[in-house]
């Protein structure tokens, strides 16, 4: 498997999750994603832009396409914010610090094929979604 | 800045969501409406939300707290349009959007709102009916 | 060793003897196609003379212009060529090597006409030969790709095609579908079944959907869920759903598995359903005086 090209997306204010969810949308569309495949990519990694904006203060968004066996998309969230202290508390459904409904982490999970997660409290966070077509 | 039009029809307010919405707009049409509720005593509301290719939890959240302040202002609120792929993916993500009503189209919206506002003149058994 | 002179020599050597004995070289390549490369029963004698008449042309102009370097942009032609041919000859049922020897069946004919040329020029012969030979082993295996890439296009369409068909969306009346699955249910033709029926639902405007499960012997975890999850969507987008036709066994699974049924309305068979779909879109059958 090889990543046949890889694109950066700042995340710096909330227009810029309107153009994630356009880019995610244009770049999986042009890889055949079905339909359905498409609106799940986009509103998963608009979940995931807006955590990276609101907790961990922006970052960026990168795009990667990935070639092999099948074809497959790869989005990474990163964010240089607080962290998160306990990530399973954070993957349960309605957990929030905030004022949502804290379905972000777990909803997009189950949205894409691989789910992958790292943070450290005073680092940051990269949160890494894979979908296969 | 821009805004999303509310559109008055009657008793009624109808709204169409045809941009790609951020949070801030989002939050915009929610104050708005509550307003054009308050000012003009509609009775019921109708989003169309047939243009919208994606609806994450942020806007699912809208829809929900919409349906729940006009509600508080006595006014019924249904969500029409949403396509397969939206609805799909909503059920995947688990937002359960409770207490808002949905229709196919704007036709049957209406429809749904006439029967729920009035259900005197049109038959308790349409509301009873479960057409929800 | 080909130096760069040395293939410019070999381009025009290849450009001269296939210009000059055109005829008679598409002659012979295709008797050295052996019937199985021909197959007679996909395709007429006429249409192959035509394709490889057309590469030769194709193949000459490329040498002309760009050498033996595939290369090249001037190639680009050739490729476009062995593309379309390749790709037509994987919807028609050729095998991959069928494919590809169309190409590689040409060696031996320039061959034979490279020794004529050369003569006792051993050593010309051996490097003609060479380049020659890596000239169209490069465009034979780029066939055999194309026509793989192709051949996948075409079974993964065939595959589309059974799922549709196999699971038609019927419309019972105004505003109601009916959608009788028969057969096992897997995973995946579940869920195309189900995206089948949320589109339809739109198309047809319809406001309820009566899934008939009456042909499906077993339901497992997955596929309940499957059912679950549409039976919502369907009720996001503004449509209601009946399940009909539950034998006891999968009655049994659903309890079994603690799926709660208490929010979605079942009826035995069709025909209750289809009842009830009337009711709810508030229809009803009037019978006739007249009619029997």
């Amino acid at each position: 498997m090889t990543v046949a090209s890889s694109e950066s997306v700042r995340l710096t204010s909330e227009t810029d999750v309107v153009t994630v969810r356009r880019r995610v949308r244009e770049v999986a569309a042009l890889l055949g994603f079905s339909l359905v495949d498409q609106t799940k990519l986009v509103t998963a990694a608009s979940e995931l832009a807006r955590n990276n904006l609101i907790y961990g203060g922006g970052g960026e968004m990168l795009v990667e396409v990935l070639n092999g066996p099948r074809t497959g998309l790869r989005l990474s969230f990163r964010d240089q914010g607080p962290g998160i202290p306990d990530i399973g508390l954070a993957m349960k459904d309605g957990f929030t610090t905030g004022s949502g409904l804290g379905l972000g982490l777990g909803g997009a999970k189950r949205l894409v094929s691989e789910f992958d997660i790292w943070s450290k409290p005073g680092e940051g966070t990269r949160v890494t979604v894979t979908k296969w077509k | 800045m821009e805004k999303i039009p509310i559109l008055r029809m009657g008793d009624f307010l109808l709204v169409t969501i045809q941009v790609d919405m951020h949070d801030r707009l989002a939050i915009g049409l929610q104050d708005d409406l509550t307003n054009a509720i308050s000012q003009t005593g509609a009775r019921g509301v109708l989003i169309d939300i047939s243009s919208l290719e994606m609806v994450d939890s942020f806007i699912g959240r809208m829809l929900a707290n919409i349906a729940a302040m006009s509600r508080v202002l006595d006014a019924q609120t249904v969500v029409v349009g949403m396509q397969p792929a939206v609805a799909i993916t909503l059920v995947e993500l688990g937002l359960p959007l409770p207490g808002i009503r949905t229709a196919l189209n704007v036709d049957a919206g209406m429809e749904l709102l006439r029967a729920a506002i009035a259900p005197e003149s049109y038959g308790r058994s349409a509301y009873d009916r479960g057409l929800q | 060793m080909a130096t760069a002179s040395s293939k410019e020599a070999t381009a025009r050597g290849l450009k001269e003897i296939i210009t000059n004995s055109r005829e008679s070289l598409a002659g012979d390549w295709i008797r050295e196609m052996s019937e199985g490369v021909r197959r007679g029963d996909l395709m007429r004698e006429n249409e192959l003379r035509s394709q490889c008449d057309r590469f030769l042309q194709v193949f000459v102009d490329a040498i002309d212009v760009g050498g033996t370097n595939t290369k090249t942009a001037a190639w680009d032609t050739v490729r476009a060529f062995l593309a379309e041919i390749s790709a037509s000859r994987a919807t028609q049922g050729f095998t991959t090597s069928e494919t590809a020897t169309f190409v590689f069946s040409l060696k031996r004919p320039l061959f034979d006409r490279i020794q004529k040329e050369y003569g006792n020029d051993s050593q010309s012969i051996a490097r003609e030969l060479w380049t020659t030979t890596l000239l169209l082993d490069t465009l034979g295996l780029y066939t055999a790709e194309v026509y793989a890439k192709a051949r996948e296009g075409v079974i993964m369409r065939q595959q589309e095609e059974m799922l549709e068909l196999s699971t038609p969306v019927v419309k019972l009346w105004d505003r109601i579908l009916a959608l009788p699955l028969i057969g096992t249910l897997d995973s995946a033709r579940t869920q195309v079944v189900m995206e089948n029926l949320l589109q339809s639902i739109v198309q047809t405007n319809s406001k309820i959907a009566i899934i008939d499960i009456t042909g499906v012997p077993t339901v497992d975890t997955v596929v309940a869920q499957h059912l679950l999850k549409t039976i919502t969507a369907a009720r996001l987008m503004g449509a209601d759903c009946i399940v009909s036709g539950i034998r006891p066994q999968i009655a049994q699974t659903i309890v079994h598995l603690g799926i709660n049924l208490l929010d979605i309305n079942t009826k035995a068979n069709l025909s209750d359903a289809f009842a009830m779909a009337l009711q709810k879109t508030g229809s009803s059958v009037v019978r006739n005086p007249l009619s029997q």
